[in-house]
């Protein structure tokens, strides 16, 4: 079993249909086809391998717009990170869970503060 | 110099406060020690041989006096009462202990300094020119951008998990003293047509595979640089092996692939990712670029120091190697040698921190900065108070007068603290500074770099040094490689290998054949070690390091 989390906490999967998968290795080239889908999950093995973020914000840049969720070992201290670089929520196993609990998360889902990059991308004032 | 705003502020406030629980975490087994590894790398924290040691930034070496106080009082209260400055322009502490290590990092916020990004698989602090803003051969400053980096940079959602760790260098001078072409990326800022922009160099580094870096964009403009560096780590971090951390980073990428493939690949990302940077970055440019005004400098008479070089030997021998020219001329650029013969290069007391410190405020304008030299810099000194501060440093143990000589040698810490090393360099630094100040040779000798690593990792870039020296570890005992004719400015090259190691107390006696080679060889006092290698080649130099048999008998 997993646990998906977003921005409210833990809450159980509430999704009906079919998920793309895809893998940290796949092929940024080959994103573009499935700008259409109606939900995507993009795989982390390890925590360690941040592919996956990247994967993600090109998906989006790709005009992807359904749900994207983080699946595997990503852990608490990456929640910013997944949900700043497109990710709509994380499933993580439920050892995680129980070792870093809800309140870990929530500690984390602030991430739209403290943000350098929202900053740097801003509109220009100047006209 | 730049001042933290209310962002910046709360941003390192929040870092701690997060570091904070990450250990908190740690101890009660939320985190994994797995886990907690990349978490306190990316805060700059490492476990070394005997402790752990907290890497602490100096974006782009540039520091106030009272950050330099901080770093004084962090040396005394928390550590073993001194500091060790990278050539990374970081400073490391190596005997903190990790309870106090949120304290330490609190200390930092309180002036405006940090230690994010220092370490782990992330992009590292932005360095540049340690002349920058005062430099006579400066086209523009480097500073400006270097800290628009730092900031796109810092927690960069996509990139804290990268393949491999991840370095910038930004220069803005004709002399490349940034060594810009031995980093992942090097931008050299310069004008197009009116435009201000820079080149994007790319794939450069030491190590186990050394590279010179190419050029991946000959002009990009101020406002394409953040998403055309954006592309390029995007484009890495895709790319990039994960199978093999000896085959991560960047230059092999392109080393695999090819300068053109991975162009074409970030001009693509590029067009995808601009969109997304809606401009305000280059007024945030212009804001910073406000804080980098060069200071209102002193018009008066020079005699002073005019009187002190004709009549004090002394001085006129630190005024001779230690300063370098300024833009105006009534300044100088002072460098203050962090290697008296001796000593550990690079390692300042919390005692000579505060004078430098005091120094600056004196009469430096409030500035300093570190080298990727390991020395210390007072950018801006007019020259009537060169006379005086040179008492100050020699009343503190700072006015070793060897800037760029012999005994200006790099070194990593290598055997004596840290984890990786094969061998020792702090001793070999030592021992070859020491004998050639027995020798009384080094003015004559003149400019000659030598760099020292303690293992292949090459932090002490001893691939672009005049004379490199590499420790290695053959069957447990410590052996030490020589390379040649290295240079890691605006022409760099990595140097040649010679032959066979030398053993540890070989070692100093095989770079004393090898000067005295060049002394002989030498067409007069003006030609340099590394242009008389470059006229020469390896072969009168070989000689002088592997005598011939006959001779060893003879002599023996
Ligand atoms: S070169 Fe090797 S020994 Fe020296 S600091 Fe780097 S990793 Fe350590």
């Amino acid at each position: 079993m997993s646990v998906i989390v977003q921005d409210g906490g833990f809450i159980a999967d509430d999704f009906i249909g079919e998920w793309l998968d895809l893998t940290s290795d796949t092929d940024p080239a080959t994103l573009k086809q499935y700008a259409g889908s109606a939900a995507i999950r993009i795989d982390f093995p390890a925590f360690s391998d941040g592919r996956g973020f990247t994967l993600a914000k090109i998906l989006r840049l790709s005009g992807f717009t359904g749900r994207l969720r983080a699946n595997g070992h990503v852990i608490a201290d990456q929640y910013a990170m997944a949900r700043r670089s497109g990710f709509d929520e994380v499933s993580i196993s439920d050892e995680l869970a129980t070792r870093q609990p809800q309140e870990q998360w929530l500690a984390r889902a602030d991430w739209q503060a403290h943000d350098y990059q929202a900053r740097v991308r801003r509109p220009a004032t100047a006209s | 110099m730049y001042t933290y705003n209310d962002f910046d502020e709360a941003f390192v406030r929040e870092r701690v406060a997060q570091f904070s629980g990450q250990v908190a975490r740690r101890i009660d087994g939320s985190l994994t020690e797995e886990e907690f590894r990349p978490l306190r790398l990316m805060n700059g924290l490492y476990l070394q041989l005997h402790a752990y040691m907290l890497r602490v930034a100096i974006p782009y070496g540039t520091i106030n006096p009272d950050q330099m106080d901080q770093l004084a009082l962090i040396a005394e209260k928390f550590d073993k009462g001194y500091g060790h400055f990278t050539t990374r322009q970081n400073i490391q502490y190596n005997w903190p202990k990790l309870p106090d290590v949120p304290a330490i990092l609190e200390a930092l916020a309180d002036v405006g300094m940090h230690a994010i990004q220092t370490s782990g698989n992330t992009i590292r602090n932005v360095t540049a020119d340690h002349f920058a803003g005062a430099a006579a051969d400066e086209a523009y400053d480097p500073r400006p951008v270097a800290e628009l980096i730092r900031q796109w940079s810092t927690d960069h959602p996509e990139f804290q998990f990268l393949p491999r760790k991840f370095k910038v260098a930004v220069t803005g001078a004709s002399h490349d003293r940034a060594v810009v072409r031995a980093h992942d990326i090097g931008v050299v800022l310069k004008e197009q047509n009116g435009v201000k922009g820079a080149e994007v160099i790319v794939g450069g580094g030491l190590g186990r595979t050394p590279m010179v870096g190419k050029t991946l964009n000959e002009f990009v403009p101020f406002a394409d640089l953040l998403p055309y560096i954006e592309a390029t780590v995007s484009v890495w971090n895709l790319l990039g092996r994960r199978d093999n951390k000896y085959k991560a980073r960047i230059k092999i990428t392109v080393h695999e692939h090819g300068i053109d493939d991975i162009r074409a690949r970030v001009e693509e990302r590029f067009t995808q990712i601009k969109p997304t940077f809606g401009g305000i970055d280059m007024e945030m440019l212009a804001q910073i670029e406000q804080h980098f005004v060069a200071p209102i400098f002193a018009n008066k008479p020079v005699d002073a120091y005019t009187r002190a070089y004709e009549n004090d030997p002394v001085f006129r021998a630190w005024a001779d190697t230690n300063l370098a020219a300024h833009k105006n001329e009534d300044y100088s650029i002072v460098t203050i040698s962090l290697k008296k013969p001796g000593a550990t290069p690079g390692d300042a007391s919390a005692d000579q921190m505060r004078s430098m410190a005091q120094l600056a405020r004196d009469y430096g304008h409030d500035e300093l900065r570190i080298s990727h030299e390991q020395n210390v810099i007072l950018p801006h000194v007019h020259k009537s108070n060169l006379p005086a501060l040179h008492a100050v440093l020699k009343g503190n143990d700072l006015a070793t007068a060897n800037a760029g000589l012999i005994s200006d040698i790099i070194a990593c810490p290598g055997m004596d603290y840290c984890a990786l090393a094969t061998a020792r360099s702090i001793p070999v630094a030592q021992g070859i500074a020491t004998r050639f100040d027995e020798l009384k040779l080094e003015h004559e000798i003149g400019q000659l770099k030598i760099k020292i690593s303690g293992c292949i990792n090459a932090c002490g870039h001893h691939h672009v040094g005049h004379i490199g020296i590499l420790g290695l570890d053959r069957a447990g005992v410590e052996n030490y490689q020589i390379t040649l004719g290295g240079d890691g400015t605006e022409t760099t090259v990595i140097g040649d290998r010679t032959g066979p190691g030398f053993a540890y107390d070989e070692i100093i006696p095989a770079i004393e054949r090898l000067v005295h080679a060049y002394l002989n060889a030498r067409l007069d006092a003006e030609e340099t070690f590394l242009q008389a290698y470059r006229r020469l080649g390896m072969a009168p130099f070989k000689e002088a390091l592997y005598p011939p048999k006959e001779e060893k008998a003879n002599a023996a």
